[in-house]
């Protein structure tokens, strides 16, 4: 096929089916991990029903949750790759039409909905939806195109706090405490903690969203986030609140942090949560129209 | 021990139950969500089916329409049941609700319901709909279909499970022994972040 619309929105439609229906291969080490370690009887039974879902929902082509979530696209365009042939704009209108056609030939549930009347268009497109998020990468000749059906469970467990400066870094992991304990067991928990540190009130929910596409078990490059990373993960798992809220070790899977500088009087922090099945799915779109896969 | 549920049920079934224990359900299963409990509640619309008895699901599938008009289940999972806890007294006194599947737990106010009107919060595993969809045997009937698909479903499950008894009516409530726990950790967690 021919690097065009028509491509563009087929792999958007393969992408966002199969991300409903094939977990990423860190999620579910994490998740299998996580129920060895499990010392709690019904926590470990939980895991275990999650694995055992995983496994049925890839052997027997069925979605592993029902939530068809808002579709949220990250398009990362290598240096190389012939963007003008394309267009910006015709890309965004070809990973709606792609959604669209999932939703129709599936079919999906449509999960988006008009935000006064309700209406929901059973397209699970709308005004700005899919999300579309860019980034410009340094090398690379590919556009590649992340997808992710994100889950309203643990999306509706997001919160932002501009703290002042003088609230500090312990203010910081006192709010991140805080939101986990307030989620409980809504989002899905085990879940991926994704935290936006610093930028404006924007960039910080931004950044903490940024976080959660990251695959587990790599933490931020930078030593000092690298070490918040793992003490706010151990004081989350203290709280044993454990999977679905029912107590257990396993209360989060990963904290990932996102940071950007900020204002001399500003201290925003940001959380979002993930749950456990952190669905996201892959493909490079290559100027030959080549297209490769992956989740 | 797995208790195995077949409704409907009546209120001694319901206060017999206890927070930790297993059950699976075996029946007809009433699906709902936010649009069906605000056109039940909120509107004044009755619902056009008796509920005496029954268990709900907190939950709004994927379906592919089959000729003829039926349903097929595609998926079907459970959602976060806090969204609709407002809607809980109302389900339990004025309809004879017995059991609500769902997922993340109800609040103490609908724990105090529970309690009145003998009935049961069944806490389900979240995200599970591959396995969850293997257990609906069928699609038997759908009202409401203009709220699609926020309907107002009926399931037939077979070994829907395993489900554990989050919430009885007898104040048994593991959300609020897990929340009161972690609590009590707090000290040594400020302790572990040096706060």
């Amino acid at each position: 096929m021919a690097l065009d619309d028509r491509l563009v929105a087929e792999t958007a439609r393969t992408l966002y089916i199969r991300a409903l229906k094939v977990l990423p291969p860190d999620v579910k080490a994490a998740l299998g991990q996580a129920h060895e370690r499990e010392r709690h009887p019904r926590a470990r039974e939980l895991l275990g029903t999650m694995l055992r879902n995983i496994e049925v929902a890839e052997t027997r082509g069925l979605m592993v949750c029902q939530d068809t979530g808002t579709p949220v696209f990250r398009v990362r365009v290598g240096a190389g790759f012939p963007l003008d042939r394309l267009g910006g704009h015709r890309i965004e209108r070809a990973l709606a039409e792609g959604v669209r056609r999932a939703t129709a030939e599936h079919p999906l549930r449509s999960s988006v909905c008009h935000p006064i009347t309700r209406a929901n268009p059973q397209t699970n497109t709308g005004w700005r939806i899919p999300v579309v998020d860019w980034e410009f990468l340094e090398d690379g000749d590919a556009l590649e195109l992340r997808m992710m059906p994100k889950g309203s469970g643990s999306e509706n467990m997001s919160f932002l706090k501009m703290l002042p400066p003088a609230a500090g870094l312990a203010g910081v992991k006192r709010f991140v405490l805080d939101c986990v304990l307030e989620a409980g067991g809504k989002p899905c928990p085990p879940t991926v903690v994704g935290v936006g540190l610093g930028g404006t009130a924007d960039l910080c929910m931004k950044l903490a969203k940024v976080a959660i596409w990251r695959p587990l078990g790599q933490p931020n490059p930078d030593p000092e986030l690298a070490r918040l990373e793992a003490d706010l993960l151990d004081g989350i798992n203290m709280t044993g609140l454990g999977p679905m809220g029912l107590g257990g070790d396993t209360t989060a899977l990963a904290v990932m942090v996102e940071a950007a500088y900020t204002h001399i009087t500003q201290n925003p922090v940001a959380v979002t949560l993930q749950c456990w099945r952190g669905e996201r799915a892959w493909a490079r779109l290559w100027p030959d129209g080549r297209v490769e896969h992956g989740v | 021990m797995e208790r195995r549920l077949r409704p409907p049920l009546d209120e001694a079934g319901a206060r017999a139950l206890r927070a930790g224990d297993s059950v699976v359900v075996d029946g007809p299963v009433y699906g709902i969500r936010d649009a069906t409990l605000v056109r039940i509640v909120d509107e004044g619309r009755e619902p056009p089916v008796d509920l005496r008895g029954a268990v709900l699901l907190h939950t709004a599938p994927n379906v592919a329409r089959e000729a003829g008009g039926r349903y097929r289940a595609l998926s079907v999972g459970t959602t976060t049941s806090m969204r609709m806890d407002r809607f809980t007294r109302p389900l339990l006194a004025r309809y004879g609700v017995r059991a609500i599947i769902g997922k993340g737990g109800l609040s103490p106010e609908s724990l105090a319901a529970l309690g009145e009107h003998g009935a049961v919060y069944l806490a389900i595993t979240g995200g599970a709909a591959a396995l969850q969809t293997t257990q609906i045997a069928a699609i038997e009937a759908v009202w409401w279909e203009d709220l699609m698909p926020e309907c107002l479903w009926r399931f037939r499950v077979e070994g829907l499970g395993p489900l554990i008894v989050g919430m009885d009516a007898h104040g048994g409530d593991l959300y609020g022994d897990v929340l009161a726990e972690a609590q009590r950790r707090l000290a040594a967690i400020h302790a572990r972040l040096g706060l």
